[in-house]
């Protein structure tokens, strides 16, 4: 049985980006590992050479042709943004 | 201790496709920023991708000009990272299934061949662009986001900066020829990531690697492997280690600068695109697009030495874009003498098209023109002095070279009968000039010939002149 | 009686002989919402003043000949976008969301059929949820007893067609938002078969699972919904490119000799089925048989192992389908962010709830690396065999028939702080997802105590929504449950 530390669910919080606090953290140690555990189910059924299923239904090639059209002006594509400037999303400068 | 240098690169080419590869959106250079986008390229709740056709096609094409064996199933999946310039926070890439597979090129370092494998081609969509400004914040522009994008990784073969050169010469050169991408660095739309590791000579296993990245241009691809290869040698003399970091390479200090160390692989959770079916490419789809496949560099820089009898210098020149290239091939059909088209192309245009900056496509002659203009020297119409002067018309205000020899009064008095009849009355003039020249004053013969051309406003046919001259003074 | 106990059909009936007018219609809407909505809450936002405009136009301009939809009211589940209209997904995050520059292709449909959007319909915050406790604004009640739950996710799409706010509403249907609903507010509810209906416009949720289905008072008003907006569209790449059938034309060839599948997992009290909502389906099972039908024992082997691969599989697709709401094209942007990495954490922090942010986390965990054959490739392969187990019975059965939800509504507050128990209700909607088959939750009776609806489920192979509706329509005709309403704001 795989058991989730609180490390690992810091470390997917963060690649989620989820700000948690320490209460959260014990919150959801507790609940994932309670899913994860209980997902450990299927490991009663062998799937070895079952294929995977993505897609319900058997299609393939659904392509379209190369055609450009406009859809939207700038104005309209920065109508919901929470900042910009100069015609363009502002954001603040990253830092790793 | 001696190294081996190990080198990977990571080639990301844009396709030239008119719309997306998911979106409807027009795909173009140069737009103003968020100009070509719609609620699909911004990520906007509920959209969904659609799959250009034309992309896969396009992918197929590279794919197999760089000799790639063709999936047959393949499919899509998403790339998971928070990025400001990646709107859904998943990029649409291939994970387990690219579109091409094995492929190589061969490169010629030193006069050497070499054959450089190729590991895969993925089809994938490009990011949005994000500016840094010095006030603390970035700006994004979407205009770029859903270009349509194959990823192109080497194995590792490449044992020198100077051949990661010549692979991305090559790399470029063979794409340009499939028409899919103008593979244009100073517009994005070629980009290159180097991975770079040394291990002592005789050991298997490869050294810990660094990636660089800001690789601007090819010389500085160059010039960034170069510095790395020595800064890591040192690194390994001193006896110390070498971290799996991310370089940037800076072109004022021309030095490779740490930007991060990484910590294991990255993350990135693929799993297959639910939004997207996957594709069956099957045998008739495979040979539609290769049919479509112009012939290559290295088959006509063959059939150029072989079947045209060219050097292998011009063959390799004029083989290096597909423009000169197709603009030779245009002109030799039209009736041009082979070596003469060469030899105007490689001098005469090239120079000029170096002097003013300009692309062959930018000129308003046509090869058609040019090839004119040769059969009008060969068959003494004109003289190489006087096609100096079609040539400067020709490359500035294009037109039919005929009619520009016409108007400038270009035309070379080749009329045996003509000739001698202006020479004989020179040398009645000059009788001093024959006997000096009989004399053995050979300068004399310079004279005569200038007195020629004087009187015909240098409109006589210069060998021709040479010829007469010689035959009449012989008479007396 | 009132407008809202009329079918479509006889509403155009009456809209031609001049008895009413489309604004009449939109208005008593709107008189409806004024009386009820305090105590439901069916609605996250409403749209009175465009749906009247348009009400005018449309009684201006009516035609002599109209299809169902010309001027009825509708409810759309705020995941569906809508131009010009605020769609907010019950999230904090999508508050100031007023205009999401495009309208999905359902809604694009519905307006070819004239229809009129009285507003947008709550829900469980980005459809994760089966209470509509999880909205992100507040909790929509069940119009039977405004103590108990509505279901959901499609909570406020099952609310308000129950409350006779609107005549018929649009839901999502993940792994059971429009059915469950469907069953506690005793409405008729479909979800499609996965590819019929375009999700061009649906906020994903899980993609490879998620369906637009109506929720309406009767059958025949369900076709007709259903045959507005199904359909293939060249904007969705899973939509699948089938005829469009006459579902009306079908609904009254009754059930001679129909094959019913009853699957014995269905009925079992291991699954938590309580014994009244078992009485109520062996109930209908008999006047099925008695219409002519058969009814036969079966079994859905893996069903029980439904609710892990699901919960792995949506949220797996849920974790990459919310990551894209980060603070920078458009909703909540949390002030004072240091970088750019706290922009984002904060920012989605703020504007998700618990329920979200757990299955984010969950599906992130199951994609990472290490993890995803354990987890995501084996739900899928699980996900392969749940599919067999439909495919091998739909070889000799029509339709496979059982309850939609293990009990009746629920008090609100009474599961929320379970997550696990939560989930494992939804074990008979799951399955149907999964196989991607059409489903639907018709009332079939109360709960004696409450007087709470209970609903039965019918299913059908890949695209025969048509012999759902064959054989809903037969059942509903030999029984009056559809005919009772809820005691609401004082009318009967």
């Amino acid at each position: 049985m795989t058991d989730i530390s609180k490390d690992q669910v810091r470390h997917v919080a963060h690649l989620a980006r989820l700000a948690v606090s320490e209460e959260e953290v014990d919150r959801m140690t507790k609940q994932l590992g309670d899913i994860i555990h209980y997902a450990e189910l299927l490991n009663e059924l062998d799937t070895t050479g079952v294929e995977p299923t993505t897609h319900v239904l058997d299609l393939k090639n659904v392509m379209r042709k190369d055609e450009p059209r406009k859809w939207i002006t700038r104005e309209d594509a920065l109508k919901n943004a929470p900042d910009q400037k100069d015609g363009q999303f502002k954001v603040p400068t990253i830092l790793e | 201790m001696n190294f081996e240098t190990i080198i990977g690169l990571e080639v990301h080419v844009e396709l030239k496709t008119d719309s997306k590869i998911f979106s409807p959106s027009f795909n173009h250079f140069g737009a103003e920023p968020n100009e070509n986008i719609s609620p699909i390229d911004l990520g906007y709740p509920g959209v969904l991708p659609v799959l250009n056709e034309e992309a896969v096609n396009f992918a197929m094409k590279a794919a197999m000009a760089l000799n790639c064996e063709i999936a047959t199933d393949t499919k899509f999946d998403r790339k998971n990272y928070f990025y400001p310039d990646n709107p859904k926070a998943y990029q649409i890439s291939q994970f387990d299934q690219p579109i091409g597979e094995n492929g190589y090129i061969d490169i010629e370092v030193d006069g050497k061949t070499k054959r450089i494998g190729i590991t895969r081609l993925h089809l994938e969509e490009d990011a949005g662009k994000l500016s840094h400004t010095d006030e603390g914040y970035s700006l994004v522009d979407f205009n770029r986001q859903g270009t349509p994008l194959v990823e192109i990784v080497s194995e590792p073969d490449l044992r020198s900066p100077a051949e990661a050169y010549a692979y991305l010469e090559k790399l470029k050169n063979i794409i340009q020829y499939t028409g899919v991408s103008d593979c244009k660095m100073e517009e994005g739309s070629l980009r290159c990531d180097a991975n770079i590791s040394l291990r002592p000579i005789g050991q298997d296993e490869f050294g810990v690697k660094a990636e660089l990245k800001n690789l601007n241009s090819f010389s500085f691809v160059q010039k960034g492997l170069e510095f790395e290869e020595k800064r890591q040698q040192k690194v390994l003399m001193s006896g110390g280690e070498i971290l799996q970091e991310t370089r940037r390479y800076d072109e004022q200090t021309k030095e490779t600068i740490l930007m991060r160390v990484k910590e294991g692989s990255d993350d990135y959770r693929y799993f297959p695109e639910p939004d997207l079916v996957p594709l069956y490419i099957d045998d008739a789809w495979k040979e539609r697009i290769r049919a479509e496949i112009p012939e290559l560099p290295d088959a006509r820089k063959k059939r150029y030495v072989e079947d045209l009898n060219l050097p292998a210098y011009d063959a390799m020149v004029l083989t290096q874009t597909k423009e000169m290239s197709d603009f030779f091939e245009a002109a030799i059909k039209t009736g041009a003498d082979v070596k003469q088209a060469s030899n105007w192309l490689m001098g005469e245009v090239s120079a000029y098209l170096n002097k003013e900056q300009k692309e062959l496509h930018d000129l308003p002659m046509t090869p058609e023109a040019l090839a004119r203009m040769i059969t009008l020297i060969e068959d003494g119409t004109i003289s190489s002095k006087m096609a100096k002067k079609v040539f400067s018309e020709l490359v500035q205000n294009g037109g039919n070279p005929d009619e520009i020899v016409k108007a400038k009064g270009l035309v070379q008095i080749s009329d045996e009968g003509q000739l001698t009849d202006i020479i004989t009355a020179i040398l009645d003039q000059n009788e001093q000039s024959i006997i000096d020249f009989k004399n053995g004053k050979d300068k004399a013969i310079g004279f005569l010939v200038g007195q020629v051309m004087k009187q015909t406003k240098g409109q006589a046919n210069p060998p021709m002149v040479n010829k007469i001259l010689m035959q009449e003074i012989n008479k007396r | 009686m009132t407008v809202f106990d009329y079918t479509l059909e006889q509403l155009q009936a009456k809209l031609h002989s001049k008895e009413v007018t489309v604004t009449d219609l939109v208005q008593a809407s709107f008189d409806r919402i004024d009386e009820v909505e305090d105590e439901v809450k069916s609605f996250l936002t409403l749209n009175k003043e465009q749906a009247l405009e348009k009400a005018k136009q449309l009684d201006e301009n009516m035609p002599e000949k109209t299809n169902p939809l010309y001027g009825i009211p509708a409810g759309i589940k705020d995941n569906i976008v809508t131009k010009g209209l605020r769609t907010t997904c019950a999230s904090q995050f999508l508050s100031n969301f007023d205009d999401p520059l495009y309208d999905a292709t359902v809604m694009e449909k519905l307006n070819k059929e004239q229809a009129v959007v009285i507003g947008k319909l709550n829900m469980d915050e980005f459809a994760m949820g089966s209470t509509t406790e999880n909205s992100g604004y507040y909790d929509t009640r069940n119009p039977w007893n405004t103590d108990y739950v509505p279901g959901g996710s499609s909570g406020g799409s099952a609310a308000s067609v129950a409350a006779g706010e609107v005549f018929y509403s649009l839901g999502s249907d993940t792994g059971g938002s429009i059915r469950q609903p469907a069953s506690f507010c005793g409405v008729v509810g479909l979800k499609p078969t996965y590819g019929l209906v375009s999700r061009f416009g649906l906020v994903a949720f899980a993609s490879s699972l998620d369906q637009i289905g109506p929720l309406t008072r009767t059958v025949e008003d369900n076709a007709y919904v259903l045959q507005a907006i199904a359909g293939h569209d060249n904007m969705d790449s899973t939509s699948a490119n089938v005829d469009v059938p006459n579902y009306h034309d079908a609904l009254k060839d009754g059930v001679k000799g129909l094959k019913i599948a009853v699957p014995k997992e269905y009925l079992s009290s291991q699954e938590g089925i309580q014994p009244e909502v078992r009485e109520k389906v062996e109930a209908a099972l008999e006047v099925f048989k008695s219409l002519g039908a058969t009814v036969d024992e079966v079994s859905l082997p893996h069903s029980k192992y439904a609710v892990a691969a699901y919960y792995l599989l949506a949220s797996s697709e849920a974790s990459a389908n919310l990551a894209r709401f980060d603070g920078i094209r458009y909703g909540q942007r949390a002030e004072n962010a240091e970088n750019l990495i706290d922009l984002f954490k904060k920012s989605r922090s703020e504007g998700f709830g618990d329920e979200v942010k757990r299955r984010i986390m969950l599906g992130t965990f199951a994609l990472s690396s290490g993890y995803y054959d354990a987890y995501y490739k084996k739900a899928q392969q699980v996900r392969t065999l749940i599919k067999q187990d439909f495919d091998k019975v739909f070889e000799d059965y029509d339709v496979i028939i059982g309850p939609t939800s293990p009990t009746p509504a629920y008090k609100i507050g009474e599961k929320i702080d379970d997550p696990l128990t939560m989930y494992a209700d939804d074990v008979l909607t799951i399955p149907v997802n999964l196989a991607g088959v059409p489903g639907m939750s018709l009332p079939c009776g109360f709960s004696k105590d409450n007087h709470l609806p209970i609903g039965l489920q019918i299913i059908a192979k890949h695209f025969d929504e048509k012999t759902i509706y064959r054989a809903a329509y037969a059942y509903e005709q030999a029984t009056e449950h559809h005919k009772e309403r809820p005691n609401l704001g004082g009318a009967k």
